[in-house]
């Protein structure tokens, strides 16, 4: 387990640098290097969720290792579906670096496997996690994603063309894979909700309880709406697009932890030591 | 044996007035060649000529009378008078000329460093040399390794990265916004000949429609036909702005022909698609304010001036490490040719066939049991054997047997015996 878990933060954390120097040099091996050690720690980190599955007889998700376990790994598993479908090589950093430090927080904290109890083994508990968790990994490359738009946005206005204009892709395909984030964020988001009131309504009787966690989830789902909205219906994109992914990220980055360490609430238990 | 010489005039050395004069065409070229190739002192010959540099070079054994062969061979066939561009000339001599057709090879001489067309025009040159059959084994190897350090050179360092011609850059920058240029709509305002040489940059990226707008509605249908677009006037321009993803201006308007206001507006029309503006006229067509507007782009002449300033200075940063991968190249040229001298060749041939006699005198003498004379005797006889047969070989190769063009048979030698290991 100890080794599984060494393997994958040095995979990461190797892939990070590989891809931080690709940023510099530029050197297509370089790419592939960091990519092929990314696939690497991905793999090395299912088998481990696996592994700690099998140990603990219910999908590790139930406390802050766990929680952070299967948030890495969303993370490396929503930029291979972008890379595959946009080819935003440089996105890798940021995928790389966010899966590296969440595994090495995740191995800082203490394990505190629970008792297995039927409640954990529920359908809909278990999906509302894994969907939340991997919208929560989409809109935080569509943030990434946004941090490019803007750094090669201002390459280009400035008219001095520098360090970034060379090293970042287009406009347009920051643009698009921000987008493409957004909506696989969005629809993740979306059902993982859904799932997560179907599972309140079974076990608490009702769909909505005005917890912290699900007051702020519901405000985070409505940005994420109002910037859909805003793309589709007003053509908001570009810099408005990326600017809104940015503050999205910081608002779900505080829906995430800072509701469960400064809020109480029902889901305190999962994502706090 | 021969040393390499490198004679010619470039950009440097010569005006562009003299330049014009000594420029050779193929069929020149080839008349040239044959010249030089009656020559009795010149081995091997090749020569290239391009707009910037005019350079012959040769394998020779005696210098001064090669020299003044391929001077007259110049003269003649340009009809220039040798004291008109007998200043402008230069001569580099074997490790110097070397090193100098690597540089020019590899577009570290050029006079945009880093340009690609210089390697393609050298290796036509080569061809009319094989063809004609002027190049031998030096030249071959020579321009081989050449062509080898032009390639390392633009894979290694990054010379040839960035655009430094106002449209390249142009280009350059409307990739970085759209991604591709493929069935972008492009808008051309006024017909000047720099926003031609812009749309042809632009056609070859595969854009999509064309719409000229002109002062003189005829001038701009004209233009428009030859570029299989659409002319329109200039009353409907701004609301073509609305659908193009391009505009190049260069109309001789005094004032702005494209205002922030009336952008701005449109904008939402685009859906706030990026529209990029590329503003070649002097004074300036497009309103600079519009840059401000989210998802507007406008670069002026001036900007794209600056960008390629900045771009040739990464290059020349680049040529420092290109110059170092010549000099390496430089220094194994110098290895190989010094093994093609007669002394290296005929000691390197004694020692293999002196090795094999040993060998097999060693395996021999060890099996058998034979008195100290029959041994002396068997020695003796293996190393005149030895002797015998490097005794007309070695004449040759010393002798002028091989007529002036020693080298082909050096080079034989050392294949045959496969001396290079």
């Amino acid at each position: 387990m100890e080794i599984l878990a060494i393997g994958t933060i040095l995979a990461y954390l190797l892939s990070t640098v590989s891809y931080f120097i690709f940023l510099f040099q530029q050197k297509k091996v370089l790419n592939r290097i960091g990519f092929t050690l990314l696939l690497t720690g991905f793999i090395l980190q299912s088998i481990f969720v696996g592994y700690k599955y099998a140990l603990e007889g219910h999908f590790p998700v139930y406390d802050l290792q766990g929680t952070l376990l299967v948030a890495g790994w969303a993370v490396a598993g929503v930029f291979f579906l972008l890379q595959y479908k946009f080819n935003l090589k440089i996105l890798g950093l940021f995928a790389a670096l966010l899966a590296a430090i969440i595994m090495i927080i995740a191995a800082q904290v203490p394990s505190q496997p629970l008792p297995s109890r039927n409640l954990f083994n529920n359908f809909w508990l278990i999906s509302h996690v894994i969907a939340v968790l991997i919208g929560n990994a989409s809109f935080t490359l569509a943030g990434g994603a946004g941090l490019l738009y803007l750094l090669q946005e201002r390459a280009i206005k400035s008219k001095r063309p520098g360090f970034f204009f060379k090293r970042l892709p287009s406009l347009e395909r920051i643009d698009a894979t921000g987008y493409a984030c957004i909506i696989i964020g969005f629809s993740m988001l979306t059902l993982g909700l859904i799932m997560g009131f179907i599972y309140a309504k079974n076990v608490w009787g009702r769909f909505w309880g005005w917890d912290p966690k699900e007051i702020w989830s519901g405000i985070t789902w409505l940005l994420y709406a109002a910037l859909l909205h805003g793309r589709i219906s007003l053509g908001w994109r570009g810099r408005k697009a990326a600017i809104m992914s940015i503050i999205g990220f910081a608002v779900l980055l505080f829906t995430f932890f800072g509701v469960n360490f400064l809020l109480q609430g029902h889901h305190g238990q999962f994502t706090r030591f | 044996m021969g040393n390499i010489f490198l004679l010619g005039l470039n950009h440097r050395t010569a005006p562009v007035e003299l330049r014009e004069c000594i420029a050779f065409n193929p069929q020149d070229t080839e008349k040239t060649l044959e010249l030089l190739k009656k020559e009795p002192s010149i081995n091997e010959s090749l020569l290239y000529s391009t707009c910037n540099r005019v350079e012959v070079l040769f394998v020779a054994e005696d210098k001064q009378a090669a020299v003044a062969k391929v001077k007259d061979c110049l003269s003649a066939i340009n009809d220039l008078p040798l004291d008109r561009f007998e200043q402008a000339l230069y001569l580099y001599e074997n490790n110097d000329a070397v090193r100098h057709l690597f540089r020019v090879a590899a577009s570290l001489d050029s006079m945009i460093v880093g340009e690609p067309q210089i390697l393609g025009q050298i290796k036509n040159a080569y061809r009319t040399a094989t063809t004609r059959h002027t190049s031998g084994v030096i030249l071959n190897r020579l321009l081989h390794r050449a062509f080898f350090v032009a390639k390392r050179v633009r894979s290694e360092t990054g010379i040839g990265d960035n655009a430094v011609s106002i449209s390249y850059a142009a280009i350059e920058l409307g990739r970085k916004i759209f991604d591709t240029l493929e069935n972008k709509k492009v808008l051309l305002i006024g017909a000047g000949e720099m926003a031609e040489i812009a749309v042809e940059h632009l056609i070859r990226n595969r854009v999509g429609n064309i719409y000229v707008a002109n002062r003189t509605f005829e001038r701009g249908a004209a233009l428009a036909k030859k570029f299989n677009g659409q002319a329109i006037r200039l009353e409907e321009l701004v609301a073509f702005v609305q659908q193009v993803d391009i505009i190049i201006s260069s109309t001789g308007a005094p004032d702005f022909v494209i205002r922030r206001d009336q952008v701005k507006e449109l904008m939402r029309g685009r859906r706030n698609r990026p529209v990029f503006f590329i503003d070649i006229a002097v004074p300036r067509d497009i309103d600079p304010d519009i840059n401000r507007l989210p998802n507007c782009y406008v670069y002026d002449i001036d900007d794209l001036k600056n960008v390629i300033e900045d771009n040739i200075e990464d290059r020349q940063q680049e040529a420092i490490k290109g110059e170092r991968i010549v000099d390496e190249a430089v220094i194994r040229f110098q290895e190989w040719l010094a093994s093609l001298d007669v002394v290296p060749t005929i000691v390197s041939l004694r020692n293999k066939l002196d090795t094999i006699a040993q060998g097999e005198l060693k395996k021999t003498l060890g099996s058998l049991n034979l008195a100290e004379d029959e041994r002396a005797a068997i020695i003796r006889m293996t190393n005149a054997l030895v002797k015998k047969i490097l005794h007309d070989p070695t004449l040759l190769l010393k002798r002028d047997g091989c007529r002036g063009n020693r080298s082909v048979h050096l080079d034989l030698v050392r294949k045959l015996f496969k001396l290079d290991e």
